[in-house]
């Protein structure tokens, strides 16, 4: 194609190429500090593309391809660019990664633990994960990811996706009158999925995101109403992650034994926050009190 | 050297795994995920010095593949269950036959819809004891239902509600419409048991309809794969009964596929590196266009040559439907866009 | 309806495991999770390797656990039984 890039998030190498070069150039700016490994090989590829030559200039709009592709997804304007590379790159990993189980999920480490957060888009895990990883005056926690968990079925161990955090909404000000703006995107406004400024993750954490942490506490968080907290069964997890994964059903017995492991090991709770200061304090506390 | 070409000499055997740049395992793996055959690669060059990144990713994949194709023969598995007690017989075909055959070309191989072959009189006994036992339509409009029931060989697919799987019930292995006519009675009449348990079409005519999937009916979707698997098993077949070559060609006159059947093996000759006996062993100038659009992907994944696809897929109706039906068919189809 | 007889999948085709209210089943075979609560899992345990039907179902439950066998158990097990085939857990006999 004519413009490529290589980032390398976790243990997935992509290929990233595209048929504008605006695109490639935002990546590579919110992907600067991520290791390079350019004798390395793609696992993944993504291609976004113009469905006609002359497309590419005429109301230039991104359709979404790479190895696996939704069939009927819209194409984006050339301004969203970055959100069509992202939702490539989700997509060929929550279809194509076999190697771990995948939570759709948020996580932060501290001490070679993580807690862990599921829940549906609106939920604020992406939120809850970006402010803990970038606690003032704390560096206790290390941010994983914000969109996947991946879980080793042999081990049981968290490994970390760390692509660039995707704030939305309300959450882009929050996060940004706490970190330098050098580690934030352009503002992409108005996209299908509201407005939305990528947050280039702290540099201690895209330099840990191969280490692995223990599974320690698992929370399904809910935003809005008051401060509430729901000790979650081990059937119940059970379902909600097989819910949150994208490929339980592809890893059979492995996937099997790897979340009754977890569910079993890891204690869970629902909690409801009002805000995101709430919300901070509230999964402190659950951590201090009953993570393992 | 191109992607697909690359692949292609991979599973070949006709090129070093350890000479490939880190570049070269960039297209090469993205080509094989395009044609859904990553896993069968990576068991072709299994025991290959790869780089450790890929020898990992190859061993995911045929981790994944062995549940995948567990999954696929329990579909198989439950039609038994639904159709058996009623004295149902089928005949598994492609993917899920290859599996429950346990043929070399299933190592790896991904099975999508199970497609069964069931005899002519019993197809609406099948069809209501699939309903009972929990499949059911897959919405569609009523001209597409109409099309399949008038004019198709199988009935429109069914899914199943709990498990979300496809089933295609064939009544023979291609359009009723199509110029070719093969005997289904002989198809099922004279079909081996696997393995497995599940009957499956005798060597000579699993064959017949691999080529006749990918050449007569097929519009070269997935041509790299059907032409692996007929490679595959033709190879192994006629490894085992040295008078495999004479009884496919037996069989393919049979089923009136003789045509398709001879252009597959000279295909698999010239892309996978076979030799093939006398009789069989010609030259034809129209394989040109057949090696041209099977070749025809990037180093991106991406299928080039959109024109002579869209040809293909002419072409393939143009094999199943007399010329008057073929242009209501496309003016239908187009309309809806 | 007739009571039909039932044959439980091999005890090394399933992976059980208990998780609170609910007990999560593998099947090796199929490669699926089935969730289920009680009484499937005494079910498939009650049935063990020997086909049997709703009454005589009823019949080794109750001498499992004690109780007295009733009428009203056969219908429920019968019911029972044909949602455990839906699962692909049993299979007729």
């Amino acid at each position: 194609m004519r413009h490529s890039t290589r980032i390398a998030v976790g243990p997935v190498q992509f290929r990233i190429g595209s048929d504008w070069a605006e695109p490639i150039a935002a990546l590579e700016h919110l992907y600067a500090g991520y290791p390079q490994d350019d004798t390395r090989p793609a696992e993944a590829t993504v291609r976004l593309f113009a469905a006609r030559p002359w497309r590419r200039w005429l109301r230039p709009s991104v359709h979404i391809g790479g190895d696996f592709v939704v069939p009927d997804a819209l194409p984006l304007p050339l301004s969203m660019g970055l959100l069509a590379a992202e939702m490539g790159m989700n997509l060929q990993v929550a279809l194509g990664w076999r190697r771990h189980m995948l939570l759709h999920a948020s996580a932060v480490a501290q001490g070679g633990r993580a807690l862990i957060m599921s829940g549906e888009s609106g939920s604020g895990k992406s939120t809850l994960a970006a402010l803990l990883g970038e606690k003032e005056g704390g560096g206790d926690w290390r941010l994983m990811g914000d969109e996947f968990t991946l879980i080793d079925p042999a081990g049981g161990d968290a490994f970390a996706f760390p692509r660039a955090v995707s704030l939305k909404n309300e959450a882009i000000a929050e996060v940004a009158a706490r970190v330098d703006p050098s580690r934030l995107g352009p503002l992409l406004a108005a996209t299908p999925k509201g407005d939305i400024r990528h947050l280039i993750p702290r540099a201690d954490a895209i330099a840990a995101m191969h280490e692995p942490a223990r599974p320690a506490l698992l929370l399904f968080p809910r935003f809005g109403g008051e401060v509430a907290v729901e000790p979650m069964g081990e059937g119940e997890a059970f379902v909600r992650l097989t819910e949150a994964s994208t490929n339980y059903v592809a890893l059979g017995e492995a996937g099997f034994a790897a979340l009754t492991r977890l569910v079993r090991e890891t204690p869970a709770f629902t909690i409801s926050y009002p805000d995101s200061a709430a919300g901070i304090a509230l999964v402190e506390q659950i951590w201090a009190e009953a993570a393992k | 050297m191109s992607a697909v070409r690359s692949f292609v000499d991979l599973l070949a055997g006709r090129r070093d795994p350890a000479a490939l740049t880190s570049r070269d395992w960039d297209g090469v793996i993205g080509v094989a995920r395009s044609e859904a055959m990553l896993a069968t690669l990576a068991h072709r060059i299994a025991g290959a010095a790869l780089p450790p990144t890929v020898a990992a990713l190859f061993a995911d994949q045929r981790a994944a593949a062995k549940v995948a194709q567990a999954q696929a023969l329990w579909e198989a598995e439950m039609a038994r269950r639904a159709l058996a007690p009623a004295g149902i017989e089928f005949v598994l075909l492609k993917g899920a036959a290859y599996a429950a055959a346990d043929m070399s070309c299933a190592a790896g191989r991904q099975i999508g819809d199970l497609d069964i072959l069931v005899l002519a009189p019993d197809i609406r006994r099948a069809e209501n004891l699939l309903l009972t036992a929990g499949w059911e339509w897959v919405k569609s409009d009523p001209y597409d239902d109409a099309y399949y029931r008038q004019h198709m060989h199988e009935l429109p697919p069914m899914i199943h509600k709990a498990r979300d799987r496809m089933i295609d019930v064939h009544h023979t292995i291609l359009p009723r419409t199509h110029r070719i006519t093969p005997d289904a009675l002989a198809l099922v009449g004279d079909a081996v048991t696997s393995g497995a348990g599940f009957a499956v079409l005798n060597p000579a005519d699993m064959a017949c309809h691999c080529a006749a999937h990918m050449l007569a009916d097929g519009d070269l979707q997935g041509g790299l794969r059907n032409l692996w698997d007929f490679h595959t098993m033709t190879r192994d077949f006629a490894a085992a009964d040295p008078g495999y070559w004479g009884q496919l060609d037996g069989r393919a006159v049979l089923h009136g596929l003789q045509g398709a059947v001879h252009r597959a093996a000279r295909l698999s000759r010239d892309l996978y590196g076979v030799a093939l006996p006398s009789g069989w062993d010609r030259q034809d100038p129209s394989d040109a266009c057949f090696r041209r659009r099977l070749f025809a992907r990037d180093d991106w994944g991406r299928v080039t040559e959109p024109a002579l696809e869209q040809a293909f897929y002419i072409r393939s109706h143009w094999l199943r439907m007399p010329p008057a039906m073929l242009a209501k068919h496309l003016w239908t189809k187009w309309r809806k866009r | 309806m007739a009571d039909r007889t039932y044959r439980a999948a091999p005890a090394d085709a399933l992976r059980v495991e208990p998780l609170g209210e609910l007990t999560a089943i593998f099947d090796r075979r199929s490669m699926q999770t089935h969730l289920v609560v009680s009484p499937m899992p005494e079910i498939l345990d009650a049935m063990g390797a020997e086909a049997c039907n709703a009454t005589g179902l009823a019949a080794r439950l109750a001498a499992a656990f004690d109780l007295d066998a009733t009428e009203d158990a056969q219908p429920i097990l019968a019911e029972r039984l044909r949602e455990l085939a839906a699962m692909g857990l049993v299979e007729r006999a």
